[in-house]
């Protein structure tokens, strides 16, 4: 049973330990912060799920599992919600994505009208051309 | 595989810092101040395991709820130049550019 369970943890330490590399990986060498944001959210709910069930494995039945359930509970809505608010602010502040053919158009737009991203926002648009 | 764990994450530590360090805009440096403190939130769960004493999973709690909400006010600042404002700075009369 002990062997059992410390091949099961070892085996979701390993997967977390490749999402986390993964993520890092990707944090410096993707093109623009929209794809950065994408490999760090991966590390945020991949990377640190699987880690800390393998160190729930280890825990066993006892309180230390409790707050390891509550970290993984925290980090899988505040990191969500973290990456999202960046995103968020990062395309309010006239960051544009980088896309494939259209790097000079996307590099000169102009920041979008701030009524246009709020939603809920009843300001008239005015026109832009 | 703990010990490899530990170095994954400390690894992914540096790389983020780099990061912040090069990031072209302030919202890569942001992203790496956020990830920075995911890792060290799963740094501490498992250092605490390492030696063989989970008892800093509190702090664990503690550092990832503090670090969602130094994240949130650091994009307030910077989008708003304010932590109190809730209004956008188009509709202030000192329109403050980028």
């Amino acid at each position: 049973m002990d062997l059992v369970i410390s091949v099961l943890s070892g085996a979701f330490l390993f997967s977390g330990a490749f999402f986390v590399l993964a993520a890092g990986v990707g944090v410096l060498r993707l093109p623009d912060v929209f794809s950065r944001l994408h490999a760090a959210g991966m590390k945020d709910t991949m990377g640190s799920a699987l880690t800390l069930i393998g160190l729930m494995f280890l825990g066993g039945l006892s309180l230390v599992t409790v707050k390891l359930i509550l970290i993984w509970i925290l980090l899988w809505f505040t990191c969500s919600v973290a990456t999202h608010s960046v995103a968020r602010a990062a395309f309010l502040g006239g960051v544009r994505p980088v896309l494939a053919g259209h790097q000079n158009e996307a590099a000169a737009a102009p920041p979008p009208p701030q009524s246009a991203m709020n939603g809920l926002d009843s300001r008239e648009m005015e026109p832009s051309d | 595989m703990i010990v490899l764990s530990t170095l994954v994450i400390l690894t992914v530590m540096t790389m983020a810092i780099l990061r912040g360090l090069r990031g072209p805009t302030v919202y890569d440096r942001i992203l790496a101040v956020n990830m920075f403190g995911t890792a060290t939130v799963l740094l501490i769960a498992v250092l605490g395991f390492l030696t063989g004493r989970p008892d800093f999973l509190d702090l664990a709690i503690l550092y990832a709820l503090l670090s969602f909400i130094g994240t949130i006010a650091l994009l307030k600042y910077v989008s708003y130049g304010d932590l109190s404002s809730s209004e956008h700075p188009e509709d202030q009369e000192d329109t403050w550019t980028w």
